[in-house]
C-alpha cells in the first residue's frame, strides 16, 4: 500500500518535473526566435523537412477524409430532401474541426516523430553538446527555426487538408451522387463564416503547431541519450501530441463556437 | 607565472553519488596537461565542469582569470570560442560533410568570404592529414578519422587551448602514433594549452608535461611522468603499472562470496 | 548546392500551395467573395415574421440566386422585420410589382427569399421597397393550427 503511495508519488513529482523544464525549454526556445531574422535561410531548410514532407499524406488523407464525408453526409441528407445541404456539412465539419484536428494528428506522427528522433539522436551522439563547446546555442541553430517551422506549416498544411477535403467531397456528391453543384456551392458559401469558421479553424491549427513542435523538439532535447531512450521519446511524442490536440480542442471549440 | 586554468575545492555530485569531493588542479600555459583515471570517476565530467556545460555544487573553476560559471550566457559563448574541445566520439555533425564540418564555426562566427573559408579549412585539414577527405560524410569515417576530423575542427577558431577527452580509446596503434604526435604538435606549434583526459598510461606518459591522477573524487597524485613512476603509493603503482589487484580490488565492493553462496533468499 | 536549391523551390512551392488553399477557402467555401460584389443595387422587402433568416440567406427569383440578404432589422413603428436585399447588377429588369415570399429549401433545410416577378414596366432601382410580401412559414404555427382545427371539427 505504501509503495503504491509511494510510486504514485514519484510519479507525480517526475509529471511535474517535466512540465517545469518543458516551460523552461520553451522560454529559451522563445529567447532564441529573435536571431532567425537574421538567417531566415536555417527555417527555410527546415520547412523543406517539416512541411513540405508531410504534403503528401495531407493530400491523400484529405482527399479520402472529404470523399468519405460527402458520401456518409449524402446518405444522412437524403432522407430529409436535403441534400442540398451537403456542401455545407462538408465544409464546417472540415474546416472547423477535421481539417485542423486530424492534419495535426498526422503532423505529429510524420514531422513530430522525425524531429523528436533527430534532436534525441543528435543529442546522443553529443552533437548538441559539441555545438555548445564550438560557441553555437543549439536553441538557436537546431531548435529555434524547427520550431517556427513547424508553427508555420501548421496553418498551411491544415488549409491544403480542407481544400482538398471539400474537393473530394464535390467529387462524390456531384459527380457520383448527383448533387447540384450550384446548389452545393451556393448553400455552402452562404453558410460557412469567413470569420466565425474558417479563420477559427486557421487559429486552431496554430495553437496545433505550436503544441505539436514544442511537445517533438522538447521530447528530443530531454531524451535519455541512448537508442532506447530516444525510441521511447518518439512515441511519447505522439501518444503526448494526440492529448494535447484533442483536449485543446475541445477547449478551443468551446470558446470559438460554444456557449459554454 | 599565473595558471591559464585555475580549479579550486572543486564539489560535484550526480544524484547520491560523490563525483568530486575537493579538487584543486592547475593548468599552466602551453604545457600539455594529463588528468588520469580509472572509468568512471569523472573525467568526463571534470571536462564538462571546465567548459561551463554543468554548475559544480561547490569551488571555482577560473580560466584566463574569469569564473566561468559566474559568467553571463554571452560571455560564456565568448569564452567557448576561445576554447576547443575533443568529444570522445568525435561529436560531428552527421548531415554535413567533413568540409562543412571545419568550416562550421567559421561559417557561425566569422563573415570571411567563401574563398577564405575554403583556403582555411583545407590548410586544417591538411594538418591532421585529411585534406582529400574532406568530401566523405561523417558516416563514412573510421574511428581514427573521426577524431582527426574533430580535431581540425576544434583548432578553426585558433583557440587558446583544447581538451581532448580520451583521444586514444578504440585506436589501432597507427592512428594512435599518429593522434600521438599530433597533439603534441599542435599543442607547440600553435602555441596552445592542452588538457588530455585519459586512462592509456603509455601514450598519456609519453606526451604530458604533468599529470594528475584522480580517484574517489580526489586528486591522489600529481606530477611529471617521472616522479609519477617513482611514487611510492601503492595506488599510484597499480594504475601505472596496471596491475590487476592492489589497492583498488579486482571484485566490486560488497557481500563476502561465501555469504552470498549461503544466502538462500536470491536463490529461489 | 544544387539539392538545397531544389529544397527552397519545393518550399516556396510549398507556402504558395498553402495560401492558395486559404484563398481557396476564402473565396469558393465562404461568403468572403460575397463582400466583393457588393455593386449590385439593394431593395428594402418588409416581412411580418422572417422565421430564420439571416443575414446573407440567398435571394432566388425562379430558383435562380439573384442576391443575398444584406441586413435585417425591427421596423420601429410597424414592428415589421425590415429586410434589405443586396440584388446582384447583372438583374437589373425586376418589375416593380415582384412579390417576396420567405420559404425553406426541403423540410428542415435553409431558409430564403424567393421573388415572383409581376407585370409592371418600370423595373426596381436602388432604394425601393417591394410591397408584396409573404411571411415564413413557422412549423410550430401550422401543426398548431392543424391540432386546433382538427380539435374543433370533432
Ligand atoms: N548524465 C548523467 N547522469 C547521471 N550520471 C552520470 C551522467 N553522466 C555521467 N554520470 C556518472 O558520473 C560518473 C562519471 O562519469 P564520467 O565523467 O563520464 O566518467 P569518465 O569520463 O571518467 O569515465 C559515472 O559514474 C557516470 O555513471
Ligand atoms: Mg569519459
Amino acid at each position: 500500500m505504501i509503495e503504491v503511495l509511494r510510486s504514485l508519488g514519484r510519479w507525480g513529482l517526475d509529471t511535474f518535473q517535466r512540465l517545469g523544464r518543458g516551460h523552461i525549454f520553451l522560454m529559451q526556445m522563445l529567447a532564441g526566435m529573435p536571431s532567425l531574422a537574421f538567417r531566415f535561410s536555417l527555417v527555410v531548410q527546415q520547412l523543406f523537412y517539416v512541411g513540405v514532407l508531410s504534403v503528401l499524406i495531407i493530400l491523400i488523407s484529405g482527399l479520402f477524409v472529404g470523399m468519405v464525408l460527402g458520401l456518409q453526409g449524402y446518405n444522412t441528407l437524403v432522407d430529409f430532401g436535403a441534400e442540398e445541404s451537403l456542401g455545407v456539412l462538408v465544409s464546417l465539419s472540415l474546416v472547423r474541426e477535421l481539417g485542423p484536428v486530424v492534419s495535426a494528428l498526422l503532423f505529429a506522427g510524420r514531422a513530430g516523430s522525425a524531429l523528436t528522433a533527430e534532436i534525441g539522436l543528435m543529442k546522443s551522439t553529443e552533437q548538441l553538446s559539441g555545438m555548445e563547446m564550438m560557441a553555437v546555442d543549439p536553441m538557436r541553430r537546431i531548435i529555434a527555426p524547427r520550431f517556427l517551422a513547424g508553427l508555420i506549416s501548421m496553418p498551411l498544411l491544415a488549409a491544403i487538408f480542407s481544400a482538398v477535403g471539400i474537393f473530394g467531397a464535390f467529387l462524390v456528391g456531384h459527380g457520383l451522387l448527383g448533387v447540384d453543384d450550384g446548389a452545393f456551392w451556393s448553400q455552402m458559401q452562404a453558410k460557412t463564416d469567413w470569420y466565425e469558421d474558417i479563420l477559427n479553424g486557421v487559429i486552431k491549427s496554430i495553437v496545433f503547431g505550436f503544441v505539436v513542435t514544442w511537445i517533438a523538439l522538447f521530447e528530443g532535447y530531454d531524451a535519455t541519450p541512448t537508442s532506447e531512450g530516444v525510441g521511447r521519446a518518439t512515441t511519447r511524442t505522439v501518444v503526448h501530441s494526440a492529448f494535447a490536440i484533442l483536449g485543446l480542442d475541445f477547449v478551443l471549440t468551446a470558446l470559438m463556437f460554444g456557449d459554454i | 607565472m599565473a595558471p591559464l586554468i585555475k580549479i579550486r575545492d572543486l564539489h560535484f555530485n550526480r544524484g547520491d553519488k560523490v563525483i568530486f569531493n575537493g579538487v584543486d588542479i592547475d593548468i599552466y600555459r602551453g604545457k600539455v596537461t594529463a588528468i588520469m583515471g580509472p572509468s568512471g570517476t569523472g573525467k568526463t565530467t571534470l571536462l564538462k565542469l571546465i567548459g561551463g556545460q554543468l554548475k559544480p555544487d561547490r569551488g571555482s573553476v577560473e580560466i584566463d582569470g574569469q569564473n566561468v560559471h559566474k559568467l553571463s550566457h554571452s560571455k560564456l559563448y565568448e569564452l567557448r570560442k576561445r576554447m576547443g574541445m575533443l568529444f570522445q566520439s568525435g561529436a560531428l555533425l552527421t548531415d554535413i560533410n567533413v568540409f562543412e564540418n571545419v568550416a562550421f564555426p567559421l561559417r557561425e562566427h566569422t563573415k570571411l568570404p567563401e574563398s577564405m573559408i575554403h583556403d582555411l579549412v583545407l590548410m586544417k585539414l591538411q594538418a591532421v592529414g585529411l585534406r582529400n577527405a574532406r568530401n566523405m560524410m561523417p558516416a563514412e569515417l573510421s574511428g581514427g578519422m573521426a577524431r582527426r576530423v574533430a580535431l581540425a575542427r576544434a583548432v578553426t577558431l585558433d583557440p587558446m587551448m583544447i581538451m581532448y577527452d580520451e583521444p586514444f580509446t578504440g585506436q589501432d596503434p597507427i592512428s594512435m602514433g599518429t593522434l600521438v604526435n599530433l597533439i603534441r604538435r599542435l599543442n607547440d606549434a600553435m602555441g596552445l594549452t592542452s588538457i588530455i583526459v585519459s586512462h592509456d598510461v603509455a601514450e598519456t606518459t609519453q606526451i604530458a608535461d604533468e599529470i594528475y591522477l584522480l580517484s574517489g573524487g580526489k586528486v591522489v597524485e600529481k606530477g611529471t611522468p617521472e616522479t609519477l613512476k617513482t611514487s611510492g603509493s601503492d595506488w599510484v603503482k597499480q594504475f601505472l603499472q596496471g596491475l590487476p589487484d592492489g589497492p583498488v580490488p579486482f571484485h566490486y565492493p560488497g557481500n563476502d562470496f561465501g555469504k552470498d553462496l549461503l544466502n538462500s533468499e536470491e536463490k529461489r | 548546392m544544387n539539392s538545397k536549391r531544389s529544397a527552397e523551390i519545393l518550399v516556396g512551392l510549398f507556402v504558395a500551395a498553402g495560401i492558395a488553399a486559404l484563398f481557396v477557402l476564402a473565396m469558393k467555401v465562404s461568403n468572403l467573395g460575397d463582400f466583393t460584389d457588393d455593386k449590385g443595387y439593394e431593395v428594402v422587402a418588409n416581412f411580418q415574421n422572417i422565421g430564420g433568416l439571416k443575414p446573407r440567406s440567398p435571394v432566388t427569383m425562379a430558383g435562380v440566386r439573384v442576391g443575398r440578404v444584406s441586413s435585417i432589422s425591427l421596423d420601429p413603428d410597424t414592428y415589421d422585420a425590415k429586410v434589405t436585399i443586396n440584388i446582384y447588377p447583372q438583374y437589373d429588369n425586376i418589375p416593380m410589382d415582384t412579390s417576396a415570399s420567405i420559404f425553406t429549401a426541403g423540410l428542415l433545410g435553409e431558409q430564403y427569399i424567393s421573388l415572383s416577378p409581376g407585370a409592371d414596366d418600370f423595373f426596381l432601382q436602388d432604394g425601393d421597397i417591394i410591397d408584396l410580401t409573404q411571411p415564413a412559414v413557422v412549423l410550430e404555427q401550422v401543426i398548431g393550427q392543424f391540432l386546433y382545427s382538427t380539435a374543433e371539427g370533432e
